[in-house]
């Protein structure tokens, strides 16, 4: 296990550096973008610039791009945006807000779509289950912004029962306060009705397959009522395989969703990001390059790795 | 050894007593009563069963039909662009006057602009007020109209520039035809107005005649609006010969419905029959139009057929190379497999989005946005196939039958298309299928956050960018990313019930599952 975890890991950091290299040589190969003229911190961009070798072959840039991530946890000042602002600063000043909605909505679609995905396989095949299947069917196909605009036009526009906006931090006073939770509803259901369809499927599924099991059959048989087997016997083999996807979406909270951020004016890191492309700031574009590359390949090794401590039967890395 | 044995446990039996049976007959096996049922055959007879997955496929198709003849028939092309319809409501010819899905619009309106929009019909009789709900007064005693209001007969009035053949072609075409397409220029006219079509829908007499005015009329004693036309007592002045309004020329008294101008002439059009008499239809738009007066139906169809056609086309370029590739690994193993499955790893690693910018950011400005999101497509698409492939492979290749059929002296040709393939067919095809909403998703959100722009050209839309046109349109005219929104939906849903569908019906090993 400890071999395979090592494995995993090296390989992981392997991975992040071919990718690094491939988009900060691709990066360096565009035309690089005047300085705006602007900002009040034109010098600092410049100097900037000097120190990390624009001049210098793109082999050199790489080397002090990464010596100055690793000695001193610079990663360069933006230049088309956040003039002169250190890209990190940004960065943690964006992410609390992609994690608090994201957060919100996973605690809401935990609870509601393993609730409705455990009533669904209980009564397999009658018409709870018809129906709860339907509604996933269609939720999990329908694209998450058109939701968003379901939501914006219903709750925001007509009903008038959240304002479009996110609330400002000045105006609502802190990212968990309640006027803030009351704006970011919108953007939590249109983030959740996916979420929640994604988990009743998943939770529908395996728990109609592990009913069928024989362990089941032998603890009605030795005299648990039907409610002790499912929650000691069947509930625990289901999260096997469930765990492993909520443990998924837990790190998944950090990337956010891009389109969401963008159609409720959610200053996150998706948000950033855009952006980021849009005005075309090469320095803040490699960092979240980095950055989202490092969410996806932890989280697979999160979720491969977890599925090794909650099933003892599975043997990571063995050859059978 | 054991024939000794066998000898010896049976009792001898004298030879008479043994007769022939049947020794004239030959005797033939049980002729088979039913048909042999091949491997289509029987995917057939279960994705027909397979309601859910019928439905979508028909519905995958009439969407398919959709993108394909609607562009041709319709009245309009994605290039037509209407600068005074824009925004104008679905409308359907059925529903007319239905209060649905008729053009218009229930509004609550204040007095100036109730007689603003009842001006407009009062002249030609094309009334822009379709029905009255009611009226209230606010606490500051302020009347209020509730209407429903029909958004093309709205537009009313404009001036145009014609130039002298156009002018006459127009005069003759309107004396031919008897429909009245001039209107006498208002007097008004020669003051800035934005409002009304540059001022084209006040003919009546402004209580207020400065530029910020509401556009409410003086009315006279019994209520009717007082005309406010340029008039002179030559009845032919700018040449017009054409027929009048009803009222025109009383005391000598002639209304002016045109001026010379340097390139021609102004003149005061119907907009609807100006609109017909140019393009031989009255304009009618069955989902609407957008805030630059396109089509949203022919809009929708080019842009599902550009996105269907894209998600067809990566869908099958990533099939086959990761079938290649995929084979390659699940084949050969080993090295080999090790060595390729690492590269295809780190493929998977780089987020779409990193991919579709940088391909973007390197070679939209020299192969064009569209070919450089495919390429984006294909860089990464194909590992998932490749995957799908080798996994396939290596279940298969250690299971019992395929050892059955080694055993049997199988050659490694029979067993990959007569014992793996089918097998494992299901689940590469699906992973095929199911790549084609995958892909229409991922270049709707792209144009929907400005990260390709398709628009550049204007004979080119996507889905996505038609919602990223109607995104700041969301309150006042919804439509314009309604239609859009529906119809991806729609794709999304037919799509994954078909994968599944087609899932099933493609894996043998459910054959008879259900009877």
């Amino acid at each position: 296990m400890t071999k395979y975890v090592v494995k995993r890991i090296l390989f992981m950091f392997l991975t992040m550096f071919v990718i690094t290299v491939m988009c900060f040589v691709l990066i360096k190969l565009l035309p690089l973008p005047a300085v705006r003229e602007m900002g009040r911190d034109i010098n600092l961009v410049l100097a900037k610039r000097e120190k990390m070798g624009y001049n210098k072959p793109i082999m050199v840039q790489f080397f002090l791009y990464l010596k100055s991530i690793f000695t001193e946890w610079d990663w360069g000042v933006g230049e088309q945006m956040y003039e002169g602002l250190g890209i990190w600063d940004v960065m943690m000043q964006k992410l609390p807000y992609t994690i608090v909605v994201n957060l919100y909505s996973i605690l809401l679609s935990i609870p509601l779509g393993l609730g409705l995905g455990i009533y669904a396989a209980l009564k397999k095949n009658k018409w709870q289950d018809a129906v709860i299947s339907t509604m996933v069917m269609v939720f999990i196909s329908v694209p998450s912004y058109v939701y968003a605009f379901l939501v914006q036009y219903i709750f925001c526009f007509k009903l008038n029962w959240f304002p479009l906006q996110l609330a400002s931090l000045s105006q609502a006073g802190s990212l968990v306060s309640g006027k803030m939770f009351v704006s970011m509803v919108p953007a939590i259901m249109s983030l959740s009705f996916g979420s929640i369809a994604g988990f009743t499927r998943y939770t529908r599924a395996e728990l109609s397959e592990v009913l069928t099991g024989d362990y089941m059959l032998l603890a009605r048989t030795k005299g648990l009522t039907k409610a002790q087997a499912i929650s000691r016997h069947a509930l625990r083999n289901a999260m096997v395989v469930i765990l492993p996807m909520i443990i998924g979406e837990f790190i998944g909270i950090l990337g956010g969703s891009m389109i969401i951020e963008n159609i409720f004016g959610i200053p996150g890191i998706g948000n950033l990001y855009v952006n980021s492309i849009n005005v075309r700031d090469y320095n803040f574009f490699m960092a979240l390059n980095i950055f989202y590359t490092l969410i996806g390949l932890v989280s697979g090794i999160v979720i491969d790795i977890s599925y090794g401590f909650i099933d003892p039967r599975i043997r990571m890395g063995s050859k059978k | 050894m054991m024939e000794e044995k066998m000898n010896r446990d049976i009792p001898k039996i004298a030879k008479e007593k043994f007769a022939f049976v049947k020794r004239t007959d030959r005797i033939h096996d049980e002729r088979l009563q039913t048909k042999a049922v091949g491997y289509l055959g029987d995917a057939w007879n279960r994705f027909r069963t397979n309601k859910s997955a019928v439905v979508a496929f028909i519905l995958i198709l009439v969407l398919l039909l959709f993108a394909l003849i609607v562009p041709v028939v319709s009245n309009y092309t994605i290039t037509f662009r209407d600068g005074y319809y824009k925004t104008v409501l679905p409308k359907a010819g059925i529903f007319k006057n239905s209060g649905f899905w008729d053009g218009g619009k229930r509004e609550t309106q204040n007095e100036a602009g109730y007689l603003y929009l009842n001006a407009i019909g009062a002249e030609n009789g094309k009334s822009a007020v379709m029905k009255e709900y009611g009226s209230f007064n606010d606490s500051t005693g302020a009347r209020f109209y509730d209407l429903r209001i029909d958004s093309y007969n709205s537009v009313g009035y404009v001036y145009v520039n014609l130039s002298d053949a156009e002018y006459k072609a127009l005069m003759e075409y309107q004396d031919k035809s008897g429909i009245q397409v001039f209107y006498p220029l208002a007097a008004t006219h020669s003051k800035h107005f934005v409002l009304g079509n540059d001022g084209a829908n006040f003919w009546y007499k402004l209580a207020n005649e400065s530029q910020g005015n509401s556009g409410a009329p003086v009315l006279d004693e019994n209520g009717h609006y007082i005309n406010n036309y340029l008039f002179s007592d030559d009845p032919e002045k700018a040449g017009y010969t054409g027929s009048r309004i009803a009222g025109d020329g009383e005391n000598g008294v002639w209304y002016t419905y045109a001026q010379k101008n340097q390139t021609g002439y102004k003149a005061r059009v119907d907009y609807d029959e100006y609109f017909f008499y140019r393009n031989g239809f009255h304009a009618s738009f069955l989902f609407g139009t957008n805030q630059y007066g396109q089509d949203i139906l022919t809009c929708l169809a080019v842009g599902a057929r550009f996105s269907l056609i894209l998600a067809i086309c990566v869908a099958t370029i990533n099939f086959c190379l990761g079938i290649i590739y995929g084979s390659i690994e699940g084949y050969y193993g080993g090295a080999v497999d090790m060595i390729m499955e690492r590269i295809s790893d780190i493929l998977a690693s780089v987020p779409f989005m990193v991919v579709a910018t940088l391909f973007q950011l390197h070679l939209a400005s020299k192969v064009g946005p569209v070919v450089s999101l495919l390429f984006a497509f294909i860089m990464t698409g194909w590992v998932g196939t490749a995957a799908r492939v080798r996994t396939q492979f290596y279940r298969f290749k250690g299971q019992e039958y395929v050892l059955a059929a080694r055993t049997l002296g199988a050659s490694d040709r029979r067993i990959i298309f007569k014992h793996i393939f089918p097998n494992s067919l299901g689940t590469i095809v699906t992973g095929a299928v199911m790549t084609i909403p995958g892909v229409i998703f991922s270049e709707s959100m792209l144009s929907y956050l400005h990260i390709i722009n398709l628009d550049t050209s204007s004979t080119v839309t996507s889905i996505g960018t038609m919602l990223a046109n109607g995104n700041g349109y969301l309150n006042t005219f919804p439509h314009i990313i309604m239609f859009p929104a529906i119809f991806i939906a729609i794709l999304e849903i037919s799509f994954n019930l078909f994968g599944n569908g087609l899932r099933d019906a493609l894996n043998p090993s459910l054959r008879g599952a259900d009877n």
